[in-house]
């Protein structure tokens, strides 16, 4: 029988059988569904941690010095903990130190932050990012300004009272008004609108444009840190090779200022979206390994269930293959009609299992900040692995049909 | 076609093993039916005339003896070999009809064409063909269940007939019929002998066998008569 006539002929009996071929690729069903979900919503999850969450946060080419990692992931113990509370906070005179003695060309922020309410005329939007800043770090940020202007460096290093701020922010207080010109107050000390930042959209579903960016040396220097100290310093370099340069010449440097032998570990931090991603990697890989065996599992018990179908099929259509043997049917024709049904119900399994598992990943994409991204390549395995299933599951049974003898089978009832 | 005998068998002879008990379905069997013939082979049940029908259908191989079809030794082919040879030269027709129940009657005509190798087109013109020479014309979409026993019997032969075998193999062809329809399946086994077709017809049934022109009649595993009536 050519190969066609077998698939045709595996489709009419699937299709006439609807319930018991549905309940038979359950195993694969799930499998695969599980599969092209998990696959698709770690790739969302790399390209979205690569992408944008590790670089929105930190940037590319950029480290920042701080007193502790700002970026934690994983468990950090309570010994770690009271050990970073200890130590010293970055000053001033720190992060001026180590910005000079940098030997390759660099830009380079001061940050400091804090919460609070943003007041305008009788409308209060709380829980605002307030962050002091020097000039630099709009450009670091790569953020583009939607109206008005950034502060300049004499606003910076006067310390006057202007602020750039989020678009979130700039609906909530002016609506529709213009806000360039206007005065807020932040934490009640009145400060100018002198730009807004064009909308930087969210992360894992919180909102990026809830801030107010100031001069560091600004009035709101009391509410962000005690006198005279940073949350961090922010330096970003052309390229990688720099970078690298540029972060041993801060840890040289700050080593040095604080005195640490070759044997004491540093007191600060110097970060970059490198860890994170190293992290990141990390989970990624586990739910890769994890996800074979997973899948496995329920490919094999799928398979199990399958060959059961099978091999009751067989039974009941003895008689059929009796028929099919006494008109002419060879060994061969039989093993294929039941290696073929068995691997084409996989199949199908296998099928409205990219199918849900898309669909999911859809919804996933739909009502969670949680992107997916499907990759092709989950959907090849799919298939191969149902097929893989069905086959191998098929094998057994119908090569106990093809050896039927044909005056026996012809006789069953 | 070769001359000389289509089905040539001496000494064939089978042997089954029941437990272990030895039954002898056949004890030596001698018989060449030629071309064109219309044979009924008779006998009471336990004489070993299915058995003899299953040699002679190349769906049993015999312990001892040669089986020689169309100038071709059988008896001693594989599995495979007599595949092919069933699908060729034998067109069966079974007393339960044997349909695949889930298929249309042309479907079921298609079955041998397809292990045959013949394409899509060809196959469904050729069985159209075999199931309006038995009168079907009109039910080629029907299911057997949606078709008289009488019906259902004419698609068997149809099928049988489909690969134009040189031998149709009837097993009791009318045991599930009643008399009216059995007589006219026997008319349809009539006029294809007519048309020169070989036909071999196990039957317990007198009435049925006068409608051949030999009857070979066995008892226990061997050929009791074997008596030629005068051309009707």
């Amino acid at each position: 029988m050519p190969f066609r006539e077998a698939i045709r002929l595996a489709l009419r009996v699937i299709w006439t059988q609807k319930m018991k071929s549905g309940f038979s690729v359950i195993g694969v069903f799930i499998g695969v569904t599980f599969l092209i979900a998990v696959v698709s919503i770690v790739e969302g999850m790399n390209s979205y941690m690569t992408e944008r969450f590790a670089n929105t946060l930190l940037g590319v080419n950029t480290f920042q010095l701080r007193r502790y990692p700002d970026l934690r992931v994983g468990d950090i113990s309570r010994e770690t903990w009271r050990e970073w509370r200890r130590r010293p906070r970055i000053s001033y005179d720190d992060a001026r130190a180590v910005e000079a003695g940098i030997s390759v060309e660099h830009l380079w922020a001061w940050e400091s932050w804090n919460r609070g309410i943003v007041e305008y005329d009788g409308r209060v939007a709380r829980d605002i990012n307030l962050i002091g800043v020097t000039e630099g770090y709009f450009e670091i940020k790569n953020w583009e300004i939607a109206e008005g202007r950034p502060f300049s460096p004499q606003e910076a290093r006067a310390g006057l009272p202007v602020t750039v701020i989020g678009q979130e922010l700039a609906d909530r207080l002016f609506g529709d008004l213009d806000p360039i010109g206007r005065e807020v107050r932040i934490r009640r000390i009145p400060y100018r609108v002198v730009g807004v930042v064009e909308s930087q959209g969210n992360l894992f579903g919180i909102s990026l444009d809830k801030f107010a960016v100031a001069p560091a040396l600004s009035p709101l220097k009391r509410y962000v840190n005690p006198p005279r100290i940073v949350d961090a310093l922010l330096v970003k370099t052309n390229n990688v090779a720099d970078l690298q340069t540029a972060m041993a010449d801060a840890e040289s440097i700050m080593r040095s200022r604080r005195a640490l032998r070759p044997t004491q570990d540093s007191n600060f931090s110097v970060e970059t979206s490198e860890a994170l991603l190293d992290f990141w990697g990390k989970i990624n890989g586990v739910l890769m390994m994890a996800l074979p065996g997973l899948v496995s599992i329920s490919l094999v018990v799928g398979g199990i269930v399958i060959m059961n179908i099978m091999l009751m099929a067989v039974a009941e259509r003895t008689r059929e293959i009796g028929i099919r043997k006494s008109l002419g049917a060879r060994r061969r024709d039989i093993l294929r009609q039941f290696l073929v049904e068995s691997a084409t119900l996989a199949v199908v399994g296998a099928g409205i299992g990219i199918a849900t598992g898309l669909a999911m990943a859809a919804v996933v994409q739909a009502t969670t900040f949680l992107p997916a991204r499907v990759a092709p390549w989950s959907i090849v395995v799919g298939v191969l692995l149902g097929g893989g299933v069905g086959i191998a599951a098929g094998l057994y049974p119908a090569s106990r049909a093809a050896r039927l003898d044909p005056v026996e089978a012809i006789r069953h009832e | 076609m070769t001359a000389g005998p289509l089905i040539r068998v001496e000494g064939l002879t089978r042997e089954y093993q029941m437990g272990a008990e030895t039954v002898h379905a056949l004890r030596g069997i001698d018989l060449e039916i030629d071309p064109n013939e219309f044979v009924a082979i008779m006998g009471p049940s336990g004489s070993g005339k299915s058995t003899l029908m299953n040699m002679v259908g190349c769906l049993d191989s015999p312990t001892a003896g040669e089986y020689w079809l169309n100038g071709v030794e059988v008896s001693d082919m594989g599995d495979d070999e007599l595949a092919r040879v069933r699908n060729r030269e034998i067109g069966f027709v079974f007393q339960t009809f044997n349909l695949l129940p889930r298929a249309s009657a042309l479907h079921n005509v298609e079955l041998p064409l397809i292990y045959a190798g013949v394409s899509g087109k060809d196959r469904k013109l050729r069985a159209a063909k075999a199931l309006e020479r038995v009168g079907l014309g009109d039910r080629m979409h029907h299911r057997p269940n949606e078709l008289s026993g009488g019906q259902r019997q004419r698609v068997a032969i149809a099928r049988g007939l489909v690969n134009a075998p040189s031998i149709l193999l009837a097993d009791e062809p009318t045991g599930n019929l009643d008399s009216t329809t059995s007589e006219e399946i026997m008319g349809v086994f009539q006029e294809l002998h007519v048309h020169g077709q070989t036909i071999v017809m196990v039957t317990h049934e007198a009435n049925i066998a006068e409608h051949a022109h030999r009857a070979v009649t066995l008892l226990d595993g061997l050929v009791h008569s074997d008596t030629m009536r005068e051309a009707a």
